[in-house]
C-alpha cells in the first residue's frame, strides 16, 4: 500500500464521519410547528375513526359501534393481543372489531391495512390513552 | 335480612317457562311481611330501542329482545298486576319504529303503563307517542300505594326548538349517547309545579313509587346518566316516609339511597351499556351500593340484557332482574341498614370476577 492510498482512505474516513455527524444532528431537529402538525394528522384520523364509530352506514342494518360502545368504552384496546376465549386463541384489537362488524352490524370485515380499519383503531386507542398496557388481561 | 321469609317458590308456570326460557332456573324469592296482604307484583320492560332498517325491514336484534320480554311477562304467576314499559321503545322515534314496538307490546296481557324516552321523543316532541300511548306525565293509585310517572327526559328549550334545522337532526343529535352536542335531561318548571300539585293532596305515610327514564340523581353527565334538576325533584320527594324511583335509560343494574329515596334502574332488552367508569377520560359519581351486572359477552346476542318483576312489599320494592346468561339478581329494600342491597352479591367477598369492570 503506497501513502497516497492511505491519505485517500484517510480523507474517505474523515467525510463519511463528518456526513454521518451532521445527519445525525438534523435526524434529531424538530421544531413545535412540526409536533403540532403531526399532532393534527393524528387527531384527523381520530376525528376519521370516531365519524366511522358513530356512523350507521359501516355495516347494513344501520347499528353503529357507538350505540354499545359510547366513546369506545368497553373495548379494552390496552389488553390485546389476548386470549379472546369464545375465539379460543391470541387475536388482536382488530379482530373482534370485525367480529361487530359481522354479527351486531350485519356487515362485512374491513382489511387490516385499510384506512378505516386504521382509523378506528386510532380512536379507540385515544379515546383509551393514559391506562396503562396490559396485554392478555381479560 | 334475618326477618325475610324465604320461601323458594316457581314464579313462573314450570313447564313454560322451560319452553320460553330455556335452561334459564325462573324462580323469585318471596318476601313475607305480617301484614302480606298489601304487597303485589308488577313487571317492567324497558328501552328496546326497535330500530327501523327501510320499510318493513328492522334490526332483528333488538326486536327478539322485547319479543322475549313480552312473552315471558306474559308467563309470570302468579299474574303482576300490571306492566311497565320504560321508554326508549323506538331508536328515532319514528312512526314505524313506534307502531312496531306498540303491536309487539299489545301482546301483553295485563295493563300496561308507558313511560317517554329521548328516543321517542325528539323527532316530533312526543306527538305520536302521545297519540299511542296517552299523557307524558300522570298519576295514579293503586293498593294503596301512589304513583307518579315524569317526563324526565325534557332539556333547554333552546336545544330543542332553536339549534337544529330539521326534527329528524335533532333527533340523531340526542340519540347519540355519547355525543357532546346532546343536552342535558329535566323534568322541567311545568311538570314540576304539576308534580306538587299531585303530591300535596297524598298523605306523607302513602308509600310513593315515581316512574322516569333518566335517573333522578346525578351520575355521569357525559351520557346523560343525569337529571338536570334532580336535587329539585328529590326536594319534592322528600317528606314521603317511604320514596322509591325506577328508571330506565342506563341499559344497566343501577341501585342507591339519597336520603329517604330509594333508587333503582331497570334493564335495556335490546343492549347493555358499559358502567361509566369504563370511561377513562370521565369523572363520573356511580352508587358505591351498585355491584355491576357481569360484563356482557357480545357473543350471546342477549347477555347482559333481561327485564324484571318488581315485588312491592309493605310500600318499598323488591327488583329481580331476569338475566337471560346470567345468574338472575334480586335487589331489595334491607330495613335494617335501609337501604338496597344484592340478596347475592352485596358483601365485597362475594363478588365474582366478571362483575370487575375496567
Amino acid at each position: 500500500m503506497n501513502n497516497k492510498n492511505t491519505w485517500m482512505g484517510v480523507v474517505a474516513v474523515a467525510v463519511v464521519a463528518t456526513l454521518a455527524l451532521v445527519s445525525t444532528g438534523r435526524a434529531d431537529e424538530f421544531t413545535k410547528s412540526d409536533k403540532a402538525r403531526w399532532e393534527k394528522e393524528y387527531m384527523t384520523v381520530v376525528a376519521k375513526g370516531r365519524e366511522l364509530w358513530t356512523s350507521g352506514k359501516l355495516g347494513t342494518n344501520g347499528v353503529s359501534c357507538a350505540q354499545c360502545h359510547p366513546n369506545g368504552a368497553n373495548t379494552h384496546p390496552e389488553t390485546y393481543p389476548k386470549f379472546q376465549k369464545q375465539i379460543g386463541r391470541i387475536i388482536p384489537l382488530r379482530e373482534m372489531i370485525n367480529w361487530c362488524l359481522r354479527n351486531p352490524l350485519e356487515g362485512k370485515p374491513i382489511p387490516a391495512d385499510d384506512a378505516r380499519m386504521i382509523a378506528i383503531e386510532a380512536y379507540l386507542a385515544y379515546e383509551r390513552r393514559g391506562v396503562a398496557l396490559a396485554p392478555g388481561k381479560h | 335480612m334475618s326477618r325475610f321469609n324465604l320461601n323458594r317458590r316457581g314464579f313462573l308456570k314450570a313447564s313454560a317457562a322451560a319452553i320460553a326460557a330455556g335452561a334459564v332456573p325462573m324462580s323469585m324469592v318471596e318476601v313475607a311481611f305480617a301484614d302480606a296482604a298489601k304487597n303485589f307484583t308488577f313487571a317492567y320492560i324497558s328501552d328496546a330501542h326497535i330500530q327501523q332498517i327501510k320499510g318493513t325491514q328492522f334490526v332483528n336484534n333488538w326486536d327478539r329482545g322485547l319479543i322475549r320480554a313480552v312473552a315471558e311477562t306474559n308467563l309470570l304467576d302468579p299474574k303482576p298486576d300490571f306492566v311497565f314499559f320504560g321508554g326508549d321503545l323506538a331508536q328515532l322515534g319514528n312512526k314505524a319504529e313506534l307502531d312496531h314496538g306498540a303491536e309487539m307490546l299489545s301482546a301483553l296481557k295485563q295493563k300496561t303503563y308507558y313511560v317517554m324516552g329521548e328516543h321517542d321523543y325528539y323527532l316530533d316532541l312526543g306527538e305520536y307517542w302521545s297519540k299511542l300511548f296517552g299523557p307524558q306525565y300522570y298519576s295514579f293509585d293503586h293498593k294503596g300505594v301512589h304513583f307518579v310517572v315524569l317526563n324526565s327526559i325534557l332539556t333547554y328549550d333552546d336545544w330543542t326548538f332553536k339549534r337544529w334545522p330539521t326534527p329528524e337532526q335533532r333527533m340523531l343529535e340526542m340519540a347519540g349517547l355519547d355525543n357532546p352536542n346532546g343536552s342535558p335531561f329535566m323534568v322541567g318548571d311545568k311538570q314540576r309545579a304539576w308534580l306538587k300539585a299531585d303530591l300535596d293532596k297524598v298523605a306523607k305515610s302513602t308509600p310513593l313509587i315515581v316512574f322516569s327514564h333518566s335517573p333522578l340523581q346525578k351520575l355521569y353527565k357525559g351520557w346523560n346518566f343525569w337529571t338536570e334538576d334532580a336535587e329539585q325533584v328529590q326536594a319534592l320527594l322528600k317528606p314521603f316516609a317511604k320514596a322509591t324511583v325506577l328508571y330506565g335509560h342506563v341499559h344497566q343494574i343501577q341501585y342507591n339511597q339519597i336520603g329517604n329515596i330509594t333508587f333503582h334502574s331497570v334493564m335495556a332488552t335490546a343492549w347493555p351499556w358499559p358502567y361509566p367508569q369504563t370511561y377513562a377520560q370521565a369523572q363520573h359519581a356511580m352508587p358505591k351500593l351498585t355491584i355491576p351486572i357481569n360484563r356482557a359477552d357480545p357473543f350471546f346476542e342477549r347477555d347482559a340484557t333481561g327485564w324484571q318483576f318488581i315485588d312491592v312489599d309493605s310500600g318499598k320494592i323488591a327488583a329481580t332482574y331476569q338475566l337471560y346468561n346470567n345468574t338472575s339478581r334480586k335487589v331489595l329494600f334491607n330495613p335494617k341498614t335501609g337501604q338496597p342491597e344484592d340478596t347475592q352479591y352485596q358483601e365485597p367477598a362475594k363478588r365474582i370476577p366478571p362483575q370487575e369492570h375496567y
